[in-house]
């Protein structure tokens, strides 16, 4: 087995048993500073179950999510993409596996439906990147949050305050669905499906600019967002969200697509380089 | 306020005396049922066939378990979003289910059918899998095992904490 099916495997079962510490210390600040009774209750409870999943081998969330992957791959890669992609199907198939995480894929979605029992297959996107290492970042996508994703296509000259507002409104109508507190990936640009994508890309981690007005629109998205009240657990309170995150790119003159993914406060990714070492079998 | 439920419980005295906003900690058992469970149950309702549980007196929580964990006797275990059963819950409420476990808000339909029936929605934490999964004693196979994670099973539950968001009057101050 290479070092990199092994690297992967274990980095994806972490993710489903601990947080990131950022986002643990956005958590505990959240507590800190919440003022309303049932909202501390709910986050009271959120650091017990991060507690317990540290110290068992319980996962966070029974919901160990439908695997997302966005594969970079280099160019000056070894390896083809092929090998690449067949590597990471087979740790995460082991990860699910080994990992005891609850089989939450069915194989087809109208009419039968019927549980792969493997979690298999995952979702995957590849971009090219002249970095001179491929990366792989993976969620594990909880569906009580994704059932809360939107995508609209504003009027081209519906500016900040549109996507604001619109942004706003998808929150709203998710409410306490997503388990809140919430990470927001936004996506702006492209097409539909594109500006889908990119929110999710959004939801990989927090990033500045080259544009500073798109940081500035973060903060404001999220302050509205917390001037909502959904709070903690929908029970009210100030912490419906604790990041907005945008990814943006061209669009067409006639349009203007805003989509939205959201985390729950169980924001869990896993992020590998594949660096040459991982590229050898062991 | 906080309070403990018993399940099955033995008097509607039990439900109605639990208040929106009560924090609400429940012992005994607690069936488990989500999307799939909810489809059956209705359709057997309809074709009047006998139900897998007596509903009277009893709850059900709105959940899908990863496997396992030793020594726990499932994974993790916390609740789905009710949303998705609000469809299914004013006929399950019609023949006698009373207490609802899930997260989230539900449909005026359910609130005004809960308002009907003297009936409880109590909203346990979500996300958090690992936390109820240490409050579950026991879990069995009660029907529908081809459903593998969406299964109905019966559970022996400690001190499983809630908060009542929609009481018996149908008071619902949260959504």
């Amino acid at each position: 087995m290479r070092r990199l099916e092994e690297e992967i495997k274990s980095k994806v079962i972490k993710a489903s048993r601990t947080l990131d510490p950022d986002i643990r210390q956005k958590i505990e600040e959240a507590y800190q500073r919440e003022e309303k009774e049932e909202a501390r209750i709910v986050l009271k409870a959120i650091l017990d179950d991060i507690e317990i999943a540290e110290k068992t081998s319980l996962p966070l969330c029974q919901d160990t999510g439908m695997f997302w992957a966005l594969i970079r791959y280099s160019s000056s890669s070894p390896y083809s993409l092929k090998d690449l992609e067949d590597t990471l199907l087979s740790a995460l198939a082991k990860a699910a596996d080994e990992g005891l995480f609850r089989k939450s894929i069915v194989s087809e979605p109208v009419f039968e439906r019927t549980n792969t029992m493997s979690n298999m297959p995952p979702v995957i996107s590849v971009e090219l990147t002249d970095e001179p290492y491929s990366s792989i970042d993976i969620l594990l996508k909880g569906f009580g949050s994704e059932n809360c994703s939107q995508t609209r296509m504003l009027n081209p000259t519906a500016g900040r305050e549109g996507v604001l507002n619109a942004a706003l409104d998808m929150v709203r109508q998710a409410g306490g669905k997503p388990c809140p507190p919430m990470f927001i990936g936004i996506g702006i640009g492209g097409t539909a499906d594109r500006a889908a994508f990119l929110s999710k890309k959004a939801l990989l981690g927090k990033r500045r600019h080259e544009d500073e007005r798109y940081d500035d629109l973060e903060e404001d998205i999220l302050r509205a967002v917390n001037d909502l009240k959904i709070g903690a657990g929908g029970l009210g309170g100030s912490s419906t969200a604790l990041e907005v995150n945008i990814e943006y790119e061209p669009t067409h003159i006639a349009g203007l697509p805003v989509s939205l993914s959201i985390s729950c406060w169980a924001d869990r990714k896993a992020h590998i380089d594949v660096r040459e070492e991982l590229w050898k079998e062991d | 306020m906080e309070r403990r439920l018993i399940l099955p419980y033995s008097s509607s005295e039990e439900i109605k005396k639990i208040k929106a906003g009560d924090s609400v900690l429940i012992s005994g058992t607690l069936y488990v049922g989500r999307d799939q469970v909810h489809k059956r149950l209705s359709t057997m309702i309809e074709e009047g066939e006998t139900l897998p549980f007596d509903f009277k007196g009893n709850g059900i929580y709105y959940m899908g378990p990863s496997p396992s964990v030793s020594p726990f006797p499932l994974g993790a275990a916390g609740p789905t979003t009710s949303g998705r059963m609000d469809p299914y819950s004013p006929l399950l409420m019609e023949h006698g289910l009373v207490v609802m476990v899930g997260k989230g808000p539900r449909s005026a339909g359910v609130i005004d059918a809960i308002k009907r029936y003297s009936a409880l929605y109590l909203q346990a934490f979500g996300g958090c899998g690992a936390l109820y999964s240490k409050k579950i004693k026991k879990a069995e196979m009660v029907a529908f095992e081809d459903l593998g994670p969406e299964a109905l099973l019966r559970l022996e539950v400690e001190d499983f904490p809630t908060i009542c968001v929609i009481d018996s009057t149908g008071a619902c101050p949260y959504f």
